[in-house]
């Protein structure tokens, strides 16, 4: 968090000064380590362990908050006497089919529900929600799960949740934790101690991560064993408590929330899919879930007004809203999915809006000669990236693989508008959105993106005018009649932008308050459901800008958070089930009974007058169907989910899986890793083998990347600036003095890094920042690099991504980059067509053939190669 | 300047008739120090901004002279940064104002082995030439079973994590519309 | 006339420079146990005070690739990589490297056992020398006995045998800066007026004046001010003159994210800083001290202090700084002595040459 988030840091260092313990965990000792009271160094990939040792802890010592935990969360829920664990299947969940690598998800359900089939995933829906990256989506909507299903507040049933959940995690004691993870029993005990000492009615502890977590191939589960943990804490929806994302881009989560993702929609609907969103009514009802609660069910009010949004006059409720202008998913359209189809000639354009894959993405090789086999390539940035410039001198042009005069992408490079020179808002990392003026215009042709896609349609809605082809009607029908102003007159009014993502009422144009107001019935337009709000009452409430030091600690006027200016999501459990905080030291929002509302510090993440007494009446659905004390008011059931009895592709309880490349068997498990996880197979993205499979031995080491303080992401922004490019001038690779010992590494010695993909060189700096551990009663060295360089800048350097193959997250389609499998040589990698040479050299010592077939299910018995 | 002023300024005058009789304060301060004041107050404008780089959302504040950016800082109301930056968020005006920054549009056509330059209309007109094509060229009215697929596959999009929601919306809602499903986001990544 | 102690000791310089109803003397206190070595102050630093680049060499001394103050870098972040038997007392829990493993890794050849992947599986690469077992253990070099890889800047190396244990590990970090001595020698022999006592009692390099004879660079006892190689003038931090003087905090005072660099009213913040140090002591970090702090110190005390966690060589600074020209008086009391005793010489012999 020092490392990649210094100023939020501050408040950890505030927090110290007042007598907080804080631990860190990471592999390598960096900044944060070095502020913190506690470093834990541990394995790269082994997370899952590692926190399931904690809900062991807290499980066999009762050191659950169980008011809490029954009340809140679903504990007390009987699962189908189908379900069958990890522990008895020996690392698979009930329902495996070995064809598809995809669960059939029945046996997971509650009790009496596995025979339902609309409560259930099969298999083939499980296979398809892995391919659309949907797993997640049907989780956040709450599959169908009725008010009647059996518990017992007690939590002594065997198949209650809460005994799942301890027969799941009792062997992840600490003596596994410390074979697995390489973390001494009394490092880890005093994580568990500290943790579960400093939660409760008194007390919360945040959990604060950096995405790496994500680029796992069990990230998902990596983050659910972090929130069952805080549940069983009692930390979700209370101040200082939750598990908090640190993301690394300013507006990265405003990105998924008026998504550019394939698989989304504003607000997180999903993208209509062929065969199950044939009809809007499908599609609508695979949202909403008729006869489930919580805030899902208005699911249609919300997708009506975005197409009244998109088609205004010509969405009617006879053309179904426009919905038969939507494209339909087919399958995986990712950008790993895409960049491959680049490689097959699948794909004739691309457009590179301030992203840089050519060093920010995995495999960078695989980027590179994608946008060298393109038609054409528009490239949108403050300065030439290597993104731009890999047909003239990236690294395949040094090994011969892409000659410029053979190369057809025609490349345009279009420069943009910075941060200060045009206007509109960010939502940063707690779901803040802050709007941002304007300073100055942008110089020469530098030009905004609201410029560029704004003037694109324009152009082509012009060239389609006239046009009697179905397919041209959802263009020509698009309302895109925004303001323009500006110096040149040409820049279209973000403001008039905000207004369109907030909603109004389509007779008056007034801006609704809140995405309550919302109807199905066309008399609304909304861009964006959950920012329905920001500009609430005509205000732009994102522009909100008083001084914090003139506001409480929530300081709720500044800026504005989705959803309804919310700043702690289901702060409901803030306070008790009868709706008094859990203590005077932690009251954040409570019931005031005699006025009849909730009330508090924020706003209250529920129906404002609903008593905490309210029981829905028999066979409600929807909001009705939330009760008082629900506070999980998006879930289907209004808990909390320490088990998920469906949606989740990987399974409905986080297990400790091998990362994708490891050099250790699981020590857990027959099952080496993700059974589930999302591959691509080809002879361009070769995996370094791992147990059971032979030859593990050729890459003996492990390696994590990350960022530095110095420098951002891809290098775009910092490599350029020489203030930055000063104080972190070369790419290296940090080892500890073992390792150095072991391969002849010497400091500020060049070395060279290999996997099955590439091989890059860097800097050696030895350190005693990183350490080996012993895994398994081995001892396992683990290397670290930073990810940011590249052929372009004032600094240039290998790029670590290229070391990195193209393995995913079944549930979310992220790749697997923080953890893999090298070996490390002291000197410089070979130049030109000798580096290929090189690495086939060592593909071929690692048995990977072109046509190399990695299992997913790993056997006890030896595996067929 | 009259001949007094003149020896009034002299520094050795000054230290010889004034407080400082070592020279070392008062009487050595030039007419530039005399002078000088921040920037940031002589500005012409400022700007409530808030940070480019990660997704804390330091609040900043961009002050502009004579078209310029003469200075960003941290802006103390914030609640979250409290007016503090880190060395990327600090180093946001050389970030604006390098001349590194790429100003025009460059060209490379195929199978060129460098750049030209080009006019930023020809350029839109073209890119939107090549969008219409590739998808004209790639259409999909129904699958197989002549279910509807009503899209193109034969552009696709990435970016969009450094973009503001107004961009990222106007972008969703440009492709979607088009029949364009290919677009992706530092999100996935 | 100049007061008995304007060279040493105790003194408030503003006044004693001449500036009458001078502000209150303003410092920077830099509480080193709170920096994360992120650089924010350099870059602040160097964007404010359009400073040029440093040059792009990557120095291996931690993360530290400025190297030092320097004429382009008034700022400069030191990282000291410290194996330590525990952290300083800062906690009582095992250190963060106890009982971990040291020295060379397992062989390749029971890598191979453990990894379980010993059953022939059909294919037929087979194992590359590089990992067969014996040749691996042939290429792993025996244990270093010399100390590995450490911070600078330290003179006597805490480093780590390979045999020896690991237990626990800190990295420090801390932004030095000009000190702004009560006492400053800079400016005590700069011959042109450059460098001056300003209002708020710090010093100030006048670029406009500066005329680059560079006499003041080896009258610091601190090694901060320095010559800038293109224009040959001398620079150093100006506590932002320009910022100040409109009532608004320095450039990297106002960036850094931690509150590690403190400006303010130089009495308050030096009354801060005891509270800090004794706040840390309560907290169980025994090795926080100040340095810099106070007044009967060799250069009078810093406008710019530190709270440190080491002793100040272990940061590269002097362990007990001395103002260059503190003997300046009795230098010239004794050249006047004997100047006068050479012109008493002088009219004695003109004297005794008359008959």
């Amino acid at each position: 968090m020092a490392e990649a988030h210094p100023v939020g840091f501050q408040y950890v260092v505030e927090a110290k000064k007042r007598g907080a313990k804080i631990i860190h965990v990471d592999p390598r000792f960096t900044r944060t380590s070095a502020l913190a009271h506690s470093y834990v160094p541990v394995r790269a990939g082994a997370d899952i362990a590692f926190l399931g040792g904690i809900v062991n802890y807290i499980l066999s010592n009762e050191k659950d908050f169980r008011e809490y935990v029954v009340a809140y969360t679903n504990a007390s829920m009987i699962v189908s006497e189908d379900f069958r664990d990890t522990e008895d299947l020996d690392g698979l969940f009930s329902g495996y089919d070995p064809e598809t690598n995809a669960y059939d998800q029945a046996s997971w359900a509650y009790e009496g529900q596995q025979d339902d089939e609309a409560a259930t995933q099969d298999e083939g829906e499980s296979h398809t929600d892995r391919e659309t990256a949907s797993g997640l989506e049907q989780e956040s909507h709450g599959p169908p799960v009725p008010a009647d299903v059996p518990r017992d507040p007690t939590l002594q049933h065997p198949r209650c949740v809460y005994q799942v959940l301890k027969r799941h995690y009792a062997r992840y004691t600490p003596e596994v934790v410390e074979q697995v993870c390489g973390v001494p029993r009394e490092k880890f005990l005093e994580v568990c101690e500290a943790w579960t000492a400093n939660s409760g009615r008194e007390r919360t502890t945040a959990l604060v991560y950096s995405v790496g977590w994500t680029q796992h191939s069990v990230g998902v589960q990596y983050i659910r064993t972090g929130a069952i943990i805080q549940l069983l804490l009692g930390n979700m929806g209370r101040p200082g408590g939750g598990v908090m994302a640190l993301r690394g881009h300013a507006s990265i989560q405003g990105s998924t929330d008026i998504p550019t993702l394939f698989n989304l929609l504003p607000g997180y609907l999903p993208m209509p899919h062929h065969t199950q969103h044939e009809t809007f009514r499908e599609w609508v009802d695979a949202i909403r879930h008729p006869e489930q609660a919580g805030f899902w069910a208005d699911a249609e009010a919300y997708a009506v007004s975005l197409l009244k949004a998109y088609w205004g006059d010509a969405a009617t409720a006879d053309n179904d809203w426009g919905y038969g202008w939507l494209p339909r998913l087919t399958g995986d359209h990712g950008t790993y999915q895409q960049v491959l189809d680049m490689i097959d000639g699948k794909i004739k354009g691309y457009f590179l809006l301030g992203q840089n894959p050519a060093v920010g993405s995995a495999h960078g090789k695989a980027q590179r000669l994608g946008m060298a086999n393109l038609d054409w390539l528009v490239v949108r940035d403050l300065f030439m990236i290597e993104s731009a410039t890999f047909w003239k001198d990236g690294p395949e042009v040094a090994t011969g693989e892409i000659v410029p005069t053979e190369c057809r992408t025609e490349v345009f490079f279009l420069p943009a508008a910075s941060h200060a020179e045009k206007e509109g808002t960010f939502t940063q990392t707690q779901r803040m959105l802050q709007w941002r003026e304007k300073a100055l215009d942008p110089p020469g042709d530098c030009r905004s993106e609201l410029w560029f896609f704004y003037h694109l349609g324009r152009l082509v809605r012009e060239r389609l005018a006239g046009s009697t082809l179905p397919r041209d009607q959802g263009i020509l029908n698009l309302t895109w009649d925004y303001p323009l102003h500006g110096e040149r007159g040409d820049e279209p009014s973000g403001e008039a932008v905000l207004k369109e993502i907030n909603g109004y009422d389509v007779a008056t144009g007034a801006p609704v308050p809140n995405f309550t107001s919302l109807r199905a019935d066309g008399s609304t337009a909304c861009g964006c459901w959950i920012y329905s709000g920001v500009y609430k009452d005509g205000v732009n409430q994102a522009a909100r800008r008083k001084p914090g030091a003139e506001q409480d600690w929530v300081a709720r006027e500044w800026g504005w958070a989705w959803p309804s200016d919310r700043r702690t999501l289901y702060n409901r459990a803030s306070a008790d089930p009868e709706g008094r905080p859990w203590s005077e030291r932690k009251k954040y929002v409570w019931w005031d009974a005699e006025a009849g509302e909730w009330t508090g510090y924020d706003v209250p993440d529920f129906e404002k007058t609903k008593p905490p007494s309210y029981r829905p009446p028999e066979g409600a659905s929807g909001v009705e169907a939330i009760s008082g004390d629900d506070a999980f008011i998006m879930q289907g059931d209004g808990k909390g989910w320490l088990y998920a009895p469906s949606g989740l592709i990987d399974g409905p309880l986080p297990t400790h899986y091998e990362p994708v490349e490891s050099p250790v068997r699981n020590p857990l498990y027959t099952q080496q890793a993700n059974p589930t996880r999302k591959v691509y197979e080809r002879s361009d993205n070769l995996t370094n083998p791992s147990p059971p499979e032979r030859h593990s031995e050729v890459f003996p080491y492990v390696f994590s990347t990350s960022r530095l303080t110095e420098h951002h992401t891809a290098g775009g922004m910092s490599r350029q600036l020489a203030y930055l490019s000063e104080l972190q001038p070369e790419m290296f690779v940090e080892v500890s003095p073992e390792l150095a010992a072991e391969r002849g590494l010497e400091h500020l010695g060049w070395a060279h890094i290999v996997t099955a993909r590439a091989a890059i060189e860097a800097r050696v700096l030895v350190t005693d920042r990183l350490t080996p551990l012993r895994i398994d009663g081995r001892v396992v060295h683990q290397l670290w690099l930073p990810y940011h360089w590249g052929g372009e800048g004032l600094v240039t350097g290998d790029s670590a991504n290229d070391l990195i193959g193209i393995t995913l997250d079944p549930n979310v389609l992220i790749q697997e980059s923080k953890v893999g499998t090298c070996d490390i040589q002291p000197g410089r990698r070979p130049t030109g067509p000798a580096l290929l040479e090189y690495v086939v050299g060592y593909r071929a010592r690692a048995g990977l053939e072109p046509d190399h077939h990695t299992p997913l299910q790993t056997s006890p018995e030896p595996e067929e190669a | 300047m009259g001949v007094r002023t003149w020896i009034r300024d002299w520094p050795v005058y000054r230290q010889l008739t004034g407080t400082d009789p070592l020279g070392r304060g008062a009487a050595a301060q030039s007419d530039r120090s005399k002078a000088l004041t921040a920037r940031t107050g002589t500005a012409d404008s400022m700007a409530r901004s808030v940070c480019p780089y990660c997704a804390v959302g330091c609040g900043q504040r961009i002050f502009v002279k004579d078209g310029q950016v003469v200075q960003i800082e941290g802006d103390p109301d914030s609640p979250i940064s409290k007016g503090r930056l880190c060395p990327k968020g600090s180093a946001s005006k050389s970030l604006v104002t390098s001349d590194r920054r790429q100003q025009k549009v460059l060209y490379r056509r195929p199978y060129g082995t460098d750049w030209e330059e080009l006019d930023l209309d020809t350029a839109m007109g073209m890119i939107a030439e090549r969008v219409l094509a590739a998808r004209e060229q790639t259409w999909q009215d129904t699958d197989p079973e002549g279910r509807p697929l009503n899209r193109t596959m034969g552009f696709a999009s990435l970016g969009g994590a450094t973009l503001d929601n107004e961009e990222n919306y106007l972008i969703k809602k440009l492709f979607t519309a088009m029949g364009a499903l290919q677009i992706e986001n530092q999100a996935r990544i | 006339m100049a007061g008995p102690n304007s060279l040493y000791g105790p003194l408030d310089p503003a006044p004693d420079a001449g500036h009458v109803d001078a502000p209150p003397r303003m410092g920077f206190f830099t509480d080193t146990s709170v920096c994360i070595g992120c650089k924010a102050c350099e870059v602040a630093c160097k964007e404010w005070n359009l400073i040029p680049d440093d040059g792009f060499n990557l120095l291996g001394q931690s993360y530290d690739n400025t190297g030092g103050l320097t004429a382009n870098s008034w700022r400069h972040v030191a990282f000291i990589e410290q194996p330590v038997a525990n952290r300083g007392g800062a906690t009582d829990s095992p250190g963060a490297f106890a009982g971990l493993p040291v020295g060379p890794s397992v062989s390749a050849h029971t890598a191979v056992v453990a990894a379980g992947s010993g059953q022939d599986m059909g294919t037929d690469p087979g194992i590359p020398p590089a990992v067969d077992a014996l040749a691996a253990a042939a290429t792993i070099a025996p244990p270093r006995a010399e100390p590995q890889f450490l911070g600078m800047p330290m003179a006597d190396l805490p480093g780590r045998t390979m045999d020896a244990p690991r237990s626990d590990f800190r990295w420090l970090m801390m932004s030095n800066v000009c000190k702004h001595c009560t006492h400053a020698a800079c400016l005590d022999v700069c011959p042109t007026g450059a460098l001056f006592r300003t209002e708020f009692g710090t010093v100030v390099v006048q670029e406009d004046i500066c005329n680059g004879c560079g006499y003041c660079i080896p009258a610091c006892p601190y090694g901060v001010i320095d010559q800038r190689q293109d224009d040959g003038r001398a620079w150093k931090c100006t506590m932002c003159y320009d910022r100040i003087g409109d009532g608004l905090t320095p450039a990297c005072a106002k960036a850094c994210p931690t509150e590690s660099i403190q400006y303010g009213e130089l009495d308050e913040l030096r009354a801060r800083a005891q509270h800090r140090v004794e706040k840390l002591h309560e907290q169980g970090v025994d090795s926080a001290r100040l340095y810099g702090n106070s007044p009967d110190d060799g250069v009078g005390g810093d406008g710019a202090f530190f709270l440190l966690l080491d002793e100040p060589e272990v940061y590269g600074l002097p362990p007990d700084p001395i103002v260059t020209t503190r003997d300046l008086p009795d230098m010239y009391k004794r050249a006047a002595v004997a100047a006068l005793a050479m012109a008493a010489t002088v009219v004695v012999s003109f004297l005794g040459r008359r008959p």
